[in-house]
């Protein structure tokens, strides 16, 4: 189980990012974290990936204090971040240097072509499309076979439909080994098409402000009218997490719903 | 020299006539393109003396100074030049790779070591490096040691800002790619640091290689008996302007082909790279 207990991040600037932010995951769920711009969703999955060290409160992943980067937690970034001076395969052995060259050979072939990418093997990273490039750093973070899978706006910077395409792939590999997901989004779609729980954060100082647990059956529709329901009280949360002062939900106008970010 | 002559004989008539596969226009094409301009005037100049526009006597044609360049490699001595200049170059170069690589790589690493040694080094960048020739010569003598001095010195600067400044540029989101696989910190040189460092290091020693070949003139210069800065002073002194241009025209050879050395050496780790420039540019 991973625990976040009462974390909180203020930036040496003095940007309070982020204040006191608890939650309990599962081994094996998949949670979306949605908010506004600047809410502090990107310093908090840096403080759970160890990057940055957070202010105040604790990250536990099986009662075991993460202050570093852990091997159990995995993350991909907005960008693929591939290193261009190795081959894809390469890149997607990167984590695996403490295994016999033969057992990472295998491990790599096998990813690949979970990915579909097999005959992209001894490419170079600059002529992968985007989405061929975010599906290898998705490959390269699962490879080690993460506990935790850390994702902060992975597909954001693709178009629609690529995005969907590596929504269901993602899907479709998480249900390999069931690692957590967490996954920082700010696509309300992606988040009621993937998550078992949306935490709706609010902004200035970052704060977890609602959960939403979505019972919804996988695969989903999207078409459905359950998945528009859920994405309706996803985008109602959203709004009131910006309407400031204004803590109940009914004043709201249906602009609203379309400027959240 | 053969090799330039055969790209030059090679390309004219079929490049142009037959639409020969673009790997091969390439292939030769490219060299001739750069040879064009060099050849034309050179063959212009033959021209103009041979017709008696010009006596050619302080600009000697091709010709001349070709027969120049013969008949001193014919006796030896041109062998003895180029060992000896060559030699200087190396060993100049030699330190001061090693010099700037360790230094500019301590600087670039290390932040503090960065604070101390920096504004020590950046100043003393601002002396020009041929002020220290009357210096070099009271500590280390005339003979080699100040030479290769003094070429060490103007190699080193441009790969110590190449290095330092390499590292402290590479991206930090790179870097965190090594931190979330917990690489420890050898292996983060290794494995991220040193790829990412490689094509502005091959730059700083290309640079560094140039102003090797600019401080030997200056190291021959001030007294030596052998060498191509020699045969430069050698052909003033005795009114040879042949001479001192077979020994340009020996520079201009000698320093392409050490850069282009360094070029297909480094070319097979330089591969992965994205940049304008090895799509050709702009056409
Ligand atoms: N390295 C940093 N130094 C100072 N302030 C930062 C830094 N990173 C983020 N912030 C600030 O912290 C707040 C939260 O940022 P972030 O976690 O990136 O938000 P989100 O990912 O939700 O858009 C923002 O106000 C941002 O300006
Ligand atoms: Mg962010």
């Amino acid at each position: 189980m991973l625990a976040l207990d009462r974390i909180g991040k203020v930036y040496p600037n003095g940007v309070n990012a982020l204040e006191r932010f608890s939650a309990d995951i599962r081994l094996g769920e998949i949670v979306a974290i949605i908010g506004g711009s600047g809410c502090g969703k990107s310093t908090l999955l840096r403080a759970i990936a160890g990057l940055d060290r957070a202010t105040t409160g604790t990250v536990t992943l099986d009662d075991i204090k993460v202050t570093a980067p852990h091997a159990k937690i995995g993350i991909i970034f907005q960008e693929p971040r591939l290193l261009p001076w190795l081959s894809v395969a390469d890149n997607i052995g990167f984590g695996l240097s403490d295994l016999p060259a033969n057992i990472r050979r295998e491990k790599v072939a096998a990813a690949l072509a979970r990915v579909g990418l097999s005959d992209k093997a001894g490419a170079w990273p600059r002529e992968l499309s985007g989405g061929q490039a975010q599906r290898v750093a998705i490959a390269r973070a699962l490879v080690p076979q993460p506990e935790v899978l850390l994702l902060d706006e992975p597909f954001s910077a693709l178009d629609a439909f690529t995005r969907r395409d590596l929504q269901d792939h993602l899907l479709d590999l998480w249900a390999d080994t069931r690692p957590t997901l967490l996954l920082v989004t700010h696509d309300v779609d992606e988040a009621v098409v993937l998550a078992d729980r949306v935490l709706v954060m609010r902004p200035r100082p970052g704060r977890l402000f609602e959960e939403i647990k979505i019972n919804l059956a996988r695969p989903r529709d999207r078409a459905s009218p359950h998945f528009d329901n859920f994405k309706r009280r996803v985008l109602t949360a959203l709004d009131r997490s910006l309407d400031r002062g204004v803590p109940d939900a009914d004043a709201k106008s249906t602009t609203g719903e379309a400027m959240w970010w | 020299m053969a090799m330039t002559l055969d790209t030059i004989a090679a390309p004219k008539p079929d490049t142009i006539a037959t639409p020969a596969p673009s790997g091969r226009l390439r292939r030769y094409a490219r060299p001739a393109l750069g040879l064009l301009l060099p050849v034309g005037l050179a063959l212009g100049w033959e021209i103009a003396v041979g017709l008696g526009w010009s006596n050619g006597r302080l600009v000697p044609p091709p010709s001349k100074l070709f027969a120049t360049i013969v008949e001193l490699a014919r006796s030896g001595e041109l062998t003895r030049h180029i060992v000896a200049t060559l030699s200087r170059v190396f060993a100049g170069f030699g330190l001061g790779v090693v010099a700037g690589t360790l230094l500019g790589a301590v600087s670039g690493y290390w932040g503090l070591a960065r604070q101390l040694l920096d504004p020590t080094v950046q100043a003393l960048r601002a002396i020009p490096s041929i002020a220290w020739v009357p210096l070099f010569i009271l500590w280390l003598g005339i003979f080699e040691t100040s030479k290769i001095a003094l070429i060490a010195v103007g190699v080193f600067f441009p790969v110590y800002l190449g290095v330092m400044g390499a590292i402290l540029s590479v991206d930090r989101k790179i870097v965190e790619v090594g931190r979330t696989f917990r690489l420890s910190g050898p292996a983060m040189i290794r494995r991220i640091l040193l790829p990412a460092v490689l094509p502005a290091y091959v730059v700083s020693l290309r640079v560094g290689l140039g102003l090797g070949w600019m401080f030997v003139v200056a190291a021959e210069f001030m007294g030596a008996s052998e060498g191509l800065g020699y045969l430069l002073i050698d052909g003033q002194q005795l009114g040879k302007p042949a001479q001192i241009l077979a020994a340009i025209a020996i520079f201009a050879i000698l320093g392409k082909t050490t850069d282009w050395l360094i070029e297909i050496a480094t070319a097979p780790l330089l591969r992965w790279q994205d940049a304008f420039g090895r799509q050709g540019g702009a056409t």
